[in-house]
C-alpha cells in the first residue's frame, strides 16, 4: 500500500466550446519519504493533479473519473468538511510565488499558530513553541524574533521557507509542491531544494514535486513522471528517465535542454512537438531584400563600444535631495562588441543587464558614459530625427511574448509599422510583400499576417517579434531573455532560428540571459554582471572552462549539472 | 484592404462581424435575458429620443395645441381620464406621454454630451499624466484629488451658480444647455483620468511600447496608436455607468431648479413641476416622469454592470 | 508615525488653501461685491469709500491672505441675502446637517458592509442575486426621487411621518438637536433613509468587489490548502484584507454625504446647510457659497486624515516601511 495512490484520474474543465480534458486517465503512486517529480511543459496538466488531490480544483474544473487513496483510504469521495480536515493535516501544499502566498496583514506567528491550532489540540503557548521550532527547522535565523514580523519583512527565499513551515504545521504525510522554486533566483533555488529534500528524508514525508524544469527534477526527485497534454508519457526512476528514456517525447524534451558542459553547433531538433519550422530553404537570403543588410559587410572592427555607462534611478522621490534614495542599476560598465559576433551578458535578476540593452536602444537615457555605434556617439544625438538612422540599424527582441506585441493590431500592421516609419518600402504593396516574406523567413507563413497576436502560441509570437525586429534590416540585434518565458522545446527552435538568422544575415548580436547553458550555446564572448557592475568579460568557452572572477565560479557551481540522455546530439 | 493584396493569404482570419459574433462578450450577452431586456429598453429610449416629434402624439411646445381646459386630467383608466391623454395631462393641459418623450430626449442629449466632454478631457489628461509623469503628473493628480473631495453635484451646482451671476439673464437662458453640459462634464473627468493614468502606467512599461520606441516612433504616435486602444476597455465601462450618473445629475440639477431652462423640460424638470402637485393628489404629473427616468437609468446601469463583468476575464 | 501625520496635515493645509483660493476667487471676482452689498441709492463716493474700507483695492495676495485668515477664524462676511454674518447662519444650520449626515453614514455602513460581505461569500446564492438587483435599482433611483416616493407613500398616503422640517428641537448651548424629541426623531427617519440609500448601495458594491478580488488571491488559496475553515478564511483573512482599500473609498463616500445632503434637505425642506446653499445659489449669495465650499472641504480633509490614520493602523506594510526609511 502506497502513501498516495491515484487511479485513472480524469479532470475536465467544461467550457462553452466543449469540455477541455486537463488530465487523462492518470495513474501514479507516491511512497513515504519519496520525492516524485511530475515534469511537463505548459498545458501538460501537472498543476491540475495537485489541486485535484486536495480537492481544490478551480471551478468549473471537475474530477470526472478515477480514485484517489491516501494510505488506502479513499479521499476523493469525502465531503467538503472531511476533505478540509485532510488538507494541511495530512496533505500539505506549497505554491509557486512566495510573495503572494502569505497574508500580508497578519504576523507570521498568527498564521502559524492559527494553522497549528486548527489541526492539533494545543494551547497558545505550546502552539507558539511549535511554530518557533518549525521556523528553525526550515532554516530561519532568530525564529524567536522573526516570528513576530510581517511577511513583507522577509525576502523571497525566506518567505518560501515560511510557506514550507506552514505546510509542515500539522506533520502532513504528503506534500504537494507546485513549482516551488520557479519564482526564485538560482542561488536561492538550490537552498530551497536542499531544504525540501532534507525534510522529506528526515520526516519520512512523501512529496509530489511539480515543475517544468528538468534540472530541478534531476537534482531532487527519486522518481519522475513525464506528462504531455494531460497524459503520462512515462514514469520511472530518475536516472533511468534521464539516461535511457523510452518515450519519444521524453527523448525530445531532454535533448532540448541546453547543455551546460559543451557547446553544440545547433540545438537538437525536437521532433515530437508540432509548430516547429526551421529556416526555410526557399529563400536565398543573399539576393533577398533582407540580405541587403549585408551592405555593411567588411566594415569589421568594433560595431558597438560602451564606455563608463552609468544609470541611476530614483527609488524614493523627495523634495529634499538628501532624502532621495537612488539605485545605481548600471555602474561604470564598459565593453565592446565586434562586428558579426554574439556578445552575451549574464547575471541574476537585478544585475542591470536589461538596463544596458535599454540604454543602447535609447529607451533609457544613460546618466553617464557614452555609447558609440559604428563610430557615432549615440549619447550625443539630441533629437529623434537625428537618431532615426541609427535606431533603424539596431532592433530588439523582448522577453515576454505576451506583452511584446500590441494585442489590438494585426500581425501585418505590427510588422509593417517599422517599414512605414523608416520609409523602407516605396509602396504599400511592397511593404505587404516584405511582411509576407518576413513571416516566411521566421517559419510562420504569410497567412499569419491577417491574424491577431492572441491567436498564436508563445513561441510563435516570439517569431513574430523576430520578424518585426528584422523589418528594418538591422545589423545589430539585441535579445533580452528572448526564450526565458518559453517551454524548453520551443526555446530550442527559437534559438536555432536566431542562430541561423545571425549567420545568414551576418548580424551582430547582444544576447542577454540568466541561463548559463543557453549563453554557452549561443554566444562568442560573454560578460558577467552583478549589482550593476560588469565583473568579467571572456571568450565563451574560456569563461566556462576557466572562470576568473569568484562570482562567475559561484554561478557556474550553481548551474544544474544536468547530463542526461543525448541521442539526438549532432 | 485584404482584397488589394498582391498575394492573398491562403487562410484568412474571419471578418470583424464573425469575430464579434463568436466572441465571449456576445456569448455572455446572449445568455443574460436581463441584459438583452435592458439593451432593448435602452435602444427604445434612444429611438424615442431621436424620433420624438414623429412618435409623440402631441407637441408639448406647440402652444396652439395646448388647451388649458385639458389641465390636470388623470390617466385614461381613472375616473375623469381622457382617451387622448394616456398618462393624463399636467397643470397646463400638456399631454404627459408626449412631454415624457420630449423630456427623455433632453435628458439623453445632456447626458451624452457631458459624458463625451468628460471622456475627452479625462482620457486626454490621464494619458498625458501617465505617460509623461513627473511634475505634470503630480499637478494633474493633485487637482483630481481636490476635485474628488467635492461630489459631482456640488461642483455642477457651483459652476451653474457662477454662470448665473456672470452671465446676463437673457444669455443665461440661451447658454443654459452648454453651461449644464460643461458643469456635468467637468465634474466627471476625474474618474476617467485616474483609470486611464493607471492603465497607461501599466501599458507604457509593456514591451510592445518599448518595441515601438526602439523603432524610433515618437510619443504622440505611441500614445494614440499603441496605448490609447489598449486603455479604452475600462473607459467604455466607466462611460456606460457615467451616462447613468450624468442623467441622474442632470435630473437632480433640474429638480433643484438650476438645470435646463423650463421651456425645454427634461425628466428632472417634469418631476420638479409635478412635485408641487403631489399633496393635492395629482400624483401622475410627477410619478410617470419618475418611472421613465428610473427605467432609463436602470437599463443603462444593467448594461454597464454586465459590460464590466464581461470585460473582466477574472470573473468568468 | 509623527512624520507621517505631519506630512498628511501639511497636505491637508495645501488642499484647504487651494479651496480657499477658489472660494476667494468666487467672492472677489464673480460679480461686484460692492454692488451686492449696498442698495441702489448709495452714491459713488460712498461706494469708493466702502471699497477702500473693505480693502478691495489692496494687492491680490494681501486680500487673499485676509480672506484666508478670516476663514480660519470662521468669518466669511455678511450674507447678501440675509444681511447677517455668514458664520451665524452656518452655526444655526450646522447641527441639522451634521445630525442627518451622521445617522445616514451609520445606516449606510451598518447595512452596506454586511450586505457586501454576504454577496461576495455567497456569490451565486438567490439572496445575493436579490441584493445585487436591489442595489442596482438603488443606484438607479435619483436621491430626490427616493425622497418624493417616501413622502408620497408614508407622508401623503399613510400619513405616518412628517414630510418636511426637523420637528421639535432641543437647544444644548448653541447646538440644536432633534434626537431628544419624538417628533424630531420621526422627522429624521425619511431624510436619513433617503440620504443613506445611495451610499449604502455604493458601499455594498464596493465591499463585494474588493472581497471577491481578495478571495482570488494566492494567500486565500494557500489558507484553504492548509485546511483553514471557510469561516476563518472569509472573516479573518479576507475581510481584513478587504478593509484596506474599502476604508479609503468609504471615507471619501462619507465625506460626500454632507454635500449630498443638499438634495435631501431640499426635498424635505430640512433646515440645514445644504438648503442654505441651494438658496444662496438661486440668489447669487456669494459669501454663503464661498463659506459652504470651504466648510465642505474642511470636513473632507478631517475625514481624510482619520482615514489615513486608520489605514496606518490596519496595514503593517505602511508602518514598517515608514519606520525603516525614517531611520536613515
Amino acid at each position: 500500500m502506497s502513501l498516495l495512490d491515484i487511479k485513472d484520474m480524469r479532470v475536465e474543465f467544461p467550457s462553452r466550446r466543449g469540455h477541455v480534458v486537463a488530465v487523462h486517465s492518470l495513474t501514479l503512486n507516491v511512497e513515504p519519504g519519496e520525492i516524485l517529480g511530475v515534469v511537463g511543459e505548459s498545458g501538460a496538466g501537472k498543476s491540475t493533479i495537485g489541486n485535484a488531490v486536495i480537492g481544490l480544483l478551480e471551478p468549473p474544473g471537475e474530477m470526472t473519473a478515477g480514485e484517489v487513496y491516501l494510505k488506502g483510504e479513499r479521499i476523493d469521495t469525502l465531503d467538503d468538511a472531511e476533505k478540509r480536515r485532510i488538507r494541511g493535516a495530512r496533505i500539505g501544499m506549497i505554491f509557486q510565488d512566495p510573495l503572494t502566498s502569505l497574508d500580508p496583514l497578519q504576523t507570521i506567528e498568527r498564521q502559524l499558530v492559527d494553522t497549528i491550532q486548527m489541526h492539533l489540540d494545543m494551547d497558545q503557548t505550546k502552539a507558539r513553541a511549535r511554530a518557533v521550532e518549525l521556523l528553525d527547522a526550515v532554516g530561519i535565523p532568530d525564529p524567536d524574533v522573526r516570528i513576530e514580523q510581517y511577511p513583507h519583512q522577509f525576502s523571497g527565499g525566506m518567505r518560501q521557507r515560511v510557506v514550507i513551515a506552514l505546510a509542515l504545521c500539522a506533520d502532513p504525510e504528503l506534500i504537494i509542491a507546485d513549482e516551488p522554486t520557479t519564482a526564485l533566483d538560482v542561488s536561492v533555488q538550490a537552498q530551497i531544494l536542499d531544504l525540501m529534500k532534507g525534510l522529506c528524508r528526515d520526516r519520512n514525508v512523501g512529496m509530489i514535486l511539480i515543475t517544468h524544469d528538468m534540472g530541478v527534477i534531476a537534482e531532487t526527485a527519486d522518481r519522475v513522471c513525464v506528462m504531455y497534454r494531460g497524459r503520462v508519457m512515462e514514469t520511472g526512476k530518475t536516472e533511468q528517465i534521464m539516461g535511457t528514456p523510452n518515450h519519444d517525447y521524453t527523448k525530445s524534451l531532454i535533448s532540448a535542454v541546453p547543455r551546460p558542459e559543451r557547446r553544440l553547433h545547433r540545438f537538437p531538433l525536437v521532433t515530437y512537438i508540432e509548430d516547429a519550422t526551421e529556416l526555410g530553404d526557399s529563400f536565398d537570403l543573399s539576393t533577398h531584400w533582407l540580405g541587403q543588410s549585408r551592405e555593411y559587410e567588411g566594415e569589421g572592427g568594433d560595431l558597438l563600444q560602451a564606455d563608463n555607462l552609468h544609470m541611476r534611478f530614483v527609488t524614493r522621490h523627495s523634495f529634499f535631495a538628501k532624502h532621495r534614495l537612488y539605485l545605481d542599476a548600471v555602474d561604470d560598465v564598459s565593453f565592446k562588441i565586434k562586428t558579426g559576433e554574439v556578445f552575451g551578458l549574464v547575471g541574476e535578476s537585478g544585475s542591470g543587464k536589461s538596463t544596458v540593452a535599454r540604454m543602447i536602444t535609447g529607451i533609457y537615457t544613460p546618466t553617464g558614459g557614452t555609447i558609440r555605434f559604428a563610430g557615432t556617439d549615440l549619447t550625443a544625438l539630441k533629437t529623434r530625427k537625428e537618431a532615426a538612422p541609427w535606431r533603424r540599424q539596431m532592433q530588439m527582441i523582448f522577453q515576454d511574448p505576451f506583452s511584446s506585441l500590441n494585442g489590438r493590431m494585426r500581425v501585418r500592421d505590427i510588422i509593417a509599422e517599422p517599414i512605414y516609419f523608416h520609409n523602407m518600402a516605396s509602396s504599400k504593396e511592397e511593404a505587404i510583400q516584405i511582411v509576407h516574406d518576413l513571416l516566411e523567413v521566421v517559419g510562420l507563413g504569410a497567412a499569419a499576417a491577417q491574424k491577431f497576436p492572441h491567436e498564436f502560441s508563445g513561441g510563435q509570437r516570439q517569431r513574430i517579434s523576430i520578424a518585426r525586429a528584422l523589418a528594418t534590416r538591422p545589423r545589430f540585434l539585441l535579445c533580452d531573455e528572448p526564450t526565458s518565458a518559453l517551454d524548453v522545446s520551443i526555446q530550442a527552435q527559437v534559438l536555432n532560428l536566431l542562430k541561423d538568422l545571425q549567420q545568414e544575415l551576418g548580424l551582430t548580436m547582444l544576447f542577454i540571459s540568466h541561463d548559463l547553458p543557453v549563453i554557452r550555446q549561443i554566444c562568442d564572448r560573454v560578460g558577467v554582471m552583478r549589482h550593476g557592475k560588469l565583473l568579467e568579460v571572456a571568450e565563451a568557452e574560456a569563461l566556462f572552462e576557466d572562470p576568473q572572477h569568484d562570482y562567475t565560479k559561484h554561478l557556474l557551481d550553481l548551474m544544474p549539472k544536468f547530463v542526461g540522455f543525448r541521442e539526438l546530439t549532432v | 484592404m485584404a482584397e488589394t493584396e498582391a498575394t492573398p493569404p491562403t487562410s484568412s482570419s474571419p471578418g470583424w462581424l464573425a469575430r464579434a459574433l463568436d466572441s465571449d462578450i456576445w456569448y455572455s450577452f446572449c445568455r443574460s435575458p436581463l441584459t438583452i431586456a435592458s439593451a432593448v429598453l435602452t435602444l427604445l429610449f434612444f429611438l424615442g429620443a431621436a424620433f420624438a416629434p414623429l412618435i409623440a402624439p402631441f407637441n408639448p411646445f406647440d402652444l396652439a395645441s395646448i388647451d388649458i381646459m385639458d389641465a390636470s386630467l388623470p390617466p385614461f383608466w381613472q375616473d375623469g381620464g381622457d382617451g387622448r391623454f394616456w398618462l393624463g395631462t399636467d397643470d397646463q393641459g400638456r399631454d404627459m406621454w408626449s412631454t415624457i418623450i420630449f423630456g427623455a430626449r433632453v435628458s439623453l442629449f445632456v447626458g451624452f454630451a457631458s459624458v463625451i466632454f468628460s471622456i475627452i478631457m479625462g482620457v486626454g489628461l490621464g494619458l498625458i499624466s501617465g505617460y509623461v509623469g513627473g511634475r505634470l503628473d503630480a499637478l494633474i493628480m493633485r487637482i483630481a484629488d481636490i476635485q474628488l473631495s467635492f461630489p459631482a453635484i456640488l461642483i455642477a451646482l457651483l459652476i451653474d451658480g457662477v454662470a448665473r451671476s456672470v452671465l446676463p439673464r437673457a444669455m443665461h437662458e440661451e447658454l443654459a444647455f452648454y453651461v449644464l453640459i460643461f458643469a456635468i462634464g467637468i465634474s466627471g473627468w476625474v474618474q476617467y483620468a485616474r483609470t486611464v493614468r493607471g492603465s497607461t502606467l501599466v501599458e507604457k512599461n509593456k514591451e510592445y511600447v518599448q518595441a515601438a520606441r526602439v523603432i524610433g516612433i515618437g510619443p504622440t504616435v505611441i500614445l494614440l496608436r499603441h496605448i490609447l486602444p489598449n486603455v479604452m476597455g475600462p473607459v467604455l465601462v466607466i462611460a456606460t455607468i457615467h451616462l447613468a450618473i450624468a442623467i441622474i445629475t442632470e435630473a437632480t440639477l433640474s429638480f433643484l431648479g438650476v438645470g435646463v431652462p423650463p421651456t425645454t423640460p427634461s425628466l428632472g424638470t417634469l418631476i420638479r413641476v409635478g412635485n408641487d402637485f403631489l399633496f393635492s393628489g395629482e400624483w401622475w404629473i410627477t410619478i410617470f416622469p419618475g418611472i421613465a427616468l428610473v427605467l432609463l437609468v436602470l437599463a443603462i446601469n444593467l448594461l454597464g454592470d454586465w459590460l464590466r463583468d464581461a470585460l473582466n476575464p477574472k470573473l468568468r | 508615525m509623527i512624520t507621517f501625520i505631519l506630512q498628511r496635515i501639511l497636505q491637508s493645509i495645501l488642499v484647504m488653501l487651494t479651496v480657499a483660493l477658489i472660494a476667494f476667487g468666487l467672492f472677489r471676482y464673480v460679480g461686484d461685491p460692492i454692488n451686492n452689498m449696498v442698495g441702489q441709492d448709495t452714491t459713488i463716493e460712498e461706494r469708493v469709500e466702502l471699497r477702500e474700507r473693505l480693502g478691495l483695492n489692496d494687492a491680490f495676495l494681501v486680500q487673499f491672505g485676509r480672506f484666508a485668515a478670516n476663514a480660519a477664524k470662521g468669518e466669511f462676511g455678511y450674507s447678501y441675502q440675509h444681511r447677517r454674518p455668514v458664520s451665524d447662519l452656518i452655526a444655526e444650520r450646522l447641527p441639522a446637517t451634521l445630525e442627518l449626515s451622521l445617522i445616514s453614514a451609520i445606516l449606510a455602513l451598518v447595512v452596506g458592509i454586511p450586505m457586501g460581505v454576504y454577496t461576495a461569500i455567497r456569490r451565486n446564492g438567490a439572496l445575493s442575486h436579490t441584493f445585487m438587483t436591489l442595489s442596482l435599482i438603488g443606484i438607479s433611483l435619483p436621491t430626490f426621487l427616493i425622497g418624493i416616493l417616501l413622502i408620497l407613500f408614508f407622508g401623503v398616503i399613510l400619513r405616518w411621518l412628517p414630510t418636511f422640517g426637523r420637528g421639535d428641537v432641543v437647544e444644548i448651548g448653541w447646538w440644536t438637536t432633534g434626537f431628544l424629541t419624538s417628533s424630531g426623531l420621526k422627522s429624521l427617519i425619511m431624510p436619513a433613509i433617503t440620504l443613506a440609500l445611495f451610499q449604502m448601495t455604493l458601499i455594498m458594491r464596493l465591499v463585494r468587489a474588493e472581497m471577491l478580488e481578495v478571495l482570488r488571491t494566492d494567500f486565500v488559496k494557500f489558507g484553504r490548502a492548509r485546511g483553514l475553515p471557510d469561516r476563518y478564511v472569509h472573516f479573518v483573512t479576507a475581510l481584513k484584507n478587504t478593509l484596506v482599500p474599502v476604508i479609503t473609498i468609504t471615507g471619501l463616500q462619507l465625506g460626500s454625504i454632507i454635500a449630498f445632503a443638499i438634495i435631501t434637505e431640499s426635498v424635505f425642506q430640512w433646515p440645514g446647510m445644504g438648503l442654505l446653499f441651494i438658496q444662496a445659489i438661486g440668489e447669487v449669495d456669494i459669501p454663503v457659497m464661498a463659506a459652504y465650499l470651504v466648510l465642505i472641504a474642511f470636513f473632507f480633509v478631517v475625514i481624510n486624515l482619520i482615514v489615513d490614520v486608520l489605514y496606518y493602523v490596519v496595514d503593517p506594510r505602511l508602518r514598517v516601511d515608514r519606520a525603516d526609511s525614517g531611520g536613515h
